[in-house]
């Protein structure tokens, strides 16, 4: 007996339509759990200048969410990660062009900074609606489709790194790379950041980690007790830098540390670090 | 520390009267302008063109704004990473450019002819821009509109917080709040 699976239809409209809204809430309303970060530091930072800084922060926050303004005008590159069920049907159109349609609408409607340049080492015109987004889709089980939108700003992205690690330098070896890369980023990815930090898999695969890691709350440690372990250690060990809010010396560097490790490789140990802004902006939607 | 009130354009007194470290409320006039507008500004310098505004005594902000909505005078504006814009800067100080205002540290060779040409930079909160929208009271793109968000920009600044990071005696503020504050492993 062959059974065919019911499937849910998604109008591609609707999916557009989220997209948009996500792309201007990710824009001007920062986090809780960040914004409570940032709160927090500011009771603990211990350099006068750092604090006043981060008392901007806050205060930026608020002003952006009560006049519809961005957190940061450069309102990023827009990453979409989408996990579509495997028991859903798009209709009424193509999901990337749902996708891309909806990317143009938010930054043209939200008046949003539009970005994205055409070729990128030579003609680098401007696209004018900050398409083309960068998609990463995901097939998973179920009938919804989640939307999250991550809209990346390049301060923190230009300071991404990849080192593909002999084996043998193991956990030592990671922290090296992570608190000098941190430390020669210096002022440079609008500091305090979060580090996203993906361990195993191939190069293209621990950078993907490293940019998922910075989906989880701020803060929460990796389920797993070892690497939850090398979380608080990096922490500390970027903390104790001494660079602070925005490279002006301080207790804050980071505000935290993500990791997600993958099985990889007899022979490798790929290591990638995607720095993200104090303005860590995402929001998600699901249909 | 209380910050200290100034104008640009800048005379050469009051470049002479700042160090690293100190907060100042900037008002006056400043300039926006960012990689695509200092690859023409340096081009234009070059073919000995006219330039889009008198750079003597002047600020450059690195910004490229978020749009305005209808009836404001401008979106969000901080400041964006410096470092881009180190390869055009001497030749920009050469021809009387006298402050910077961005985010994050300079090479060596920026800070070098900052001290030769007496110049000095300035850092304002990255990721603030809304917040430092506020001190911009008055903004006409004067130059280059078809680079959009990196079109030059004439602004009005009131009171716009910033810190100096690198001063005419070779003082950086990054350097000195690192050492302030680390704390070495053995």
């Amino acid at each position: 007996m062959i059974i065919t699976p019911k499937l849910r239809e998604i109008k591609a409209k609707d999916i557009a339509e989220a997209v948009a809204q996500l792309c201007q809430r990710a824009n001007f309303e920062l986090d809780e759990d960040v914004l409570a970060a940032l709160k927090q530091a500011q009771q603990s930072e211990q350099s006068p200048q750092g604090k006043e800084i981060l008392h901007q922060l806050v205060e930026n926050a608020r002003v952006a969410e009560a006049k519809s303004l961005p957190l940061c005008q450069d309102c990023g590159s827009a990453v979409i990660f989408l996990e579509v069920g495997q028991d859903t049907h798009v209709v009424g159109g193509e999901l990337n062009a749902a996708v891309e349609e909806g990317v143009s609408q938010g930054y043209t409607q939200g008046y949003l900074r539009k970005s994205m340049v055409s070729q990128p080492f030579s003609e680098r015109k401007n696209t004018k609606d900050n398409t083309p987004p960068i998609i990463h889709t995901e097939i998973v089980p179920g009938d919804h489709i989640k939307i999250i939108c991550l809209p990346k700003g390049a301060g923190s992205e230009n300071m991404s790194r990849l080192v593909m690690l002999r084996p043998g330098e193991g956990r030592e070896g990671i922290i090296d790379f992570v608190v000098r890369a941190v430390d020669e980023g210096g002022a440079n990815p609008c500091p305090p950041i979060i580090v996203g930090l993906g361990i195993g898999a191939t190069s293209e695969g621990a950078m993907l980690l490293a940019k998922k890691a910075l989906l989880r709350p701020i803060g929460r440690p990796n389920q797993d007790p070892e690497i939850a372990e090398l979380e608080k250690e990096l922490l500390s060990r970027i903390n104790d830098l001494g660079i602070g809010p925005m490279g002006v010396g301080g207790t804050t560097t980071a505000l935290a540390v993500h990791v997600e490790a993958r099985p990889t490789h007899i022979a490798s140990l790929p290591v990638a670090i995607n720095f993200q802004c104090h303005c860590s902006r995402h929001k998600e939607a699901r249909l | 520390m209380e910050a200290v009130h100034i104008t640009s354009p800048f005379d050469r007194k009051t470049i002479k009267e700042l160090t690293a470290g100190t907060p100042v409320l900037l008002s006056g006039t400043i300039y926006t302008a960012r990689d695509a507008a200092h690859r023409r500004l340096v081009q234009a310098l070059k073919n000995k063109e006219e330039l889009p505004f008198v750079l003597k005594g002047q600020t450059i902000y690195y910004t490229g704004p978020s749009p305005a909505r209808p009836g404001r005078t401008i979106g969000s504006a901080g400041p964006t990473t410096s470092g881009r814009m180190d390869i055009y800067t001497p030749r920009l100080l050469s021809a009387g450019v006298k402050a910077m205002i961005g985010k994050g540290s300079r090479s060596m060779e920026v800070r070098e002819t900052m001290q030769k040409y007496k110049a000095v930079y300035f850092i304002a909160t990255g990721g603030a821009g809304a917040l430092l929208a506020r001190s911009i009271k008055k903004a006409t793109i004067v130059a280059y509109e078809d680079l959009g968000p990196e079109a030059i920009r004439m602004l009005t600044v009131d009171n716009f917080p910033a810190i100096v990071a690198n001063d005419i005696y070779g003082n950086d503020l990054f350097e000195q709040g690192k050492a302030k504050y680390r704390k070495e492993r053995s």
